[in-house]
């Protein structure tokens, strides 16, 4: 017998084989499939399935008035619902020529950032996980907690709260606000160091996440990967540097961008933001300044016909929601263009060749929310 | 480790305006028309002569339009329309690529994937709520929905079951 049938059907190492993974699979972080082809324990290519959870939101939304679409807005990428809300109020009040109050841009920066503070430890507590180290999603967890509840006391509701509402806020800020959230950055400035000394320097995770996954900056652009998972690429991306909007223009931040390209980059980029984002909410806790909560809205939204695009910096990326009105109620057409769509469709690029897994970490360091991608 | 400082000016020193951005893709594809009074520069071209100037777009070095966005269709009844959204990561100036589709039971456009890897989900996203066909599409199969279950995004969809018109 010769020594390539013995390779080819008794050892079967030219063999391809498809694999699913999912819909079910814990790591995959919500209802996804992946087809992956593999020969042995290697990646050939993937495929990946969606639309486990379709809800037609962008159907839904033309029956639907504008303050109705900010509810459905948070069942998107539930872990940066306030963005979500933020970007849909954006647009209309670019359309409508509303000018919001000062007081109004200062609170939806802070929660901006903490909800994106939130966000990331969640993602950094699952990311662990995915790994194999199960502490962090303890560590991850019992700081989220703080934030969770200073959500709860002001907005009555911890994960889906539609607060932000066009023209301002649902209603004022809770008079504890300030108060814990300048308790929860002092805590949490303590806390982030352990974050590191947990993970960050493990040379375990080194081996599971140094030099796995590359995507080339040419990659990242190419296939529109935007926020944490293209900045570590070196592909600049941030839109609140590139188009400023709430009190953005106001603080002093630096946009975080790593070079490596690798699952460990897009690591750091994140572990980075933190403390960014702590930065930030620092610079406008104590500075809120006095004022309405909302602007003077009419009782029906109605936006002029016309075309209508804005973007917004999410915890994972670019949200873009493009309006086409015709001058009624609802609008008659709304899409949204999610950062996690983008950033699951580059993993057949940057996962061939990599071990099965190796492609856990790789899709945990893209932090995918699958109802973000279904809509 | 490289921390980038910009100033919030940054970008409008080298973006280019909306004026100049006319005249280049205006001497680009002379069938080009814009609209007026739009928040975003509006291009529309027609159907055929879109992946040309697409092309150009981005190999200007003038123009230099890199990243998409976004892609989308909007069912006007009469006809479609697919809309694209171009950036550019240098510069920083966007675009909103328009085309006409008139032959709605039969609208088909070219696929912009060779120029953006990108543009290739959202088209089969649009493929799938819409019907539209894209020409050199590497993968055009049913995306959300299963095969026969209509497109839910044009404005003729009835769906006796799961959608209460009030």
């Amino acid at each position: 017998m010769s020594e390539e049938i013995i390779k080819d059907v008794i050892l079967g190492e030219n063999e391809e084989y498809i694999v699913n993974m999912g819909p079910q699979h814990p790591s995959t972080h919500g209802v996804l499939r992946l087809e992956v082809c593999l020969k042995g324990e290697t990646v050939k290519y993937l495929i990946p399935h969606i639309g486990y959870i379709h809800r037609g939101i962008e159907k839904m939304t033309e029956a639907l008035t504008y303050p109705q679409i900010i509810h459905l807005t948070d069942r998107m990428d539930y872990l940066s619902a306030h963005m979500n809300n933020e970007a849909v109020c954006l647009v209309v009040e670019d359309a409508m020529q509303i000018e919001v109050t000062e007081r109004v841009k200062y609170i939806r920066t802070i929660l901006d950032e903490l909800n994106r503070l939130a966000s990331h430890q969640l993602w950094w507590s699952a990311f662990g996980m995915d790994l194999g180290a199960l502490t962090t999603f303890f560590y991850g967890l019992r700081d989220r907690e703080y934030i969770l509840d200073i959500f709860e006391e002001s907005f009555g509701s911890r994960l889906l709260h539609s607060f932000v509402m066009p023209g301002g806020l649902m209603h004022d800020i809770h008079p504890n606000f300030q108060k814990r959230t300048k308790e929860f950055i002092t805590y949490f400035r303590k806390k982030l160091p352990e974050y590191d000394q947990l993970l960050t320097g493990n040379v375990i995770f080194h081996n599971r996440s140094k030099g796995i996954g590359y995507m080339s900056k040419e990659t990242a652009i190419g296939y529109g990967v935007t926020g944490p998972s293209g900045r570590g690429s070196g592909f600049s991306c941030d839109i609140r540097k590139i188009a400023p909007y709430g009190a953005y223009d106001k603080v002093q931040f630096n946009e975080i961008l790593e070079t490596e390209g690798d699952t460990f980059a897009r690591y750091k980029v994140r572990m980075r933001e933190m403390w960014e984002s702590l930065n930030i909410i620092e610079q406008l806790i104590d500075n809120i300044p006095e004022g309405d909560y909302t602007a003077k809205m009419k009782p029906i939204i109605k936006l002029p016909a016309g075309e209508y695009f804005r973007r917004v910096e999410t915890a994972r990326g670019e949200l873009g929601v493009y309006v086409v009105s015709d001058g009624n109620k609802s609008p008659y057409r709304m899409r949204f263009r999610t950062p996690n769509f983008s950033n699951l469709f580059v993993m057949n690029e940057i996962s061939q060749g990599c071990k099965i897994a190796d492609l856990i970490a790789i899709s945990g360091s893209l932090d995918l929310v699958i109802p973000d991608i279904d809509r | 480790m490289i921390t980038k400082i910009l100033t919030k000016n940054f970008y409008k020193t080298i973006m280019l305006n909306r004026e100049e951005l006319k005249e280049i893709i205006g001497s680009l594809e002379p069938d080009a028309t814009f609209s007026e009074g739009t928040q975003l520069l509006e291009v529309t071209v027609p159907a055929e002569k879109l992946y040309a100037l697409a092309e150009k777009l981005k190999s200007d070095s003038r123009t230099a339009f890199d990243y998409m966005i976004n892609h989308t269709a909007v069912d006007f009844v009469k006809n479609f329309t697919v809309v694209y959204h171009l950036e550019s990561t240098e510069k920083r100036h966007l675009v909103v690529l328009k085309s006409v589709l008139e032959d709605r039971d039969n609208a088909k456009v070219d696929s912009l994937t060779a120029l953006y890897p990108a543009v290739e989900y959202f088209e089969r996203e649009v493929f799938d709520l819409f019907g539209i066909h894209y020409n050199n599409h590497p993968y055009l199969k049913r995306f959300y929905l299963e095969d026969g279950a209509g497109f839910p995004l044009r404005k003729d969809y009835r769906d006796e079951v799961n959608i209460i018109e009030r």
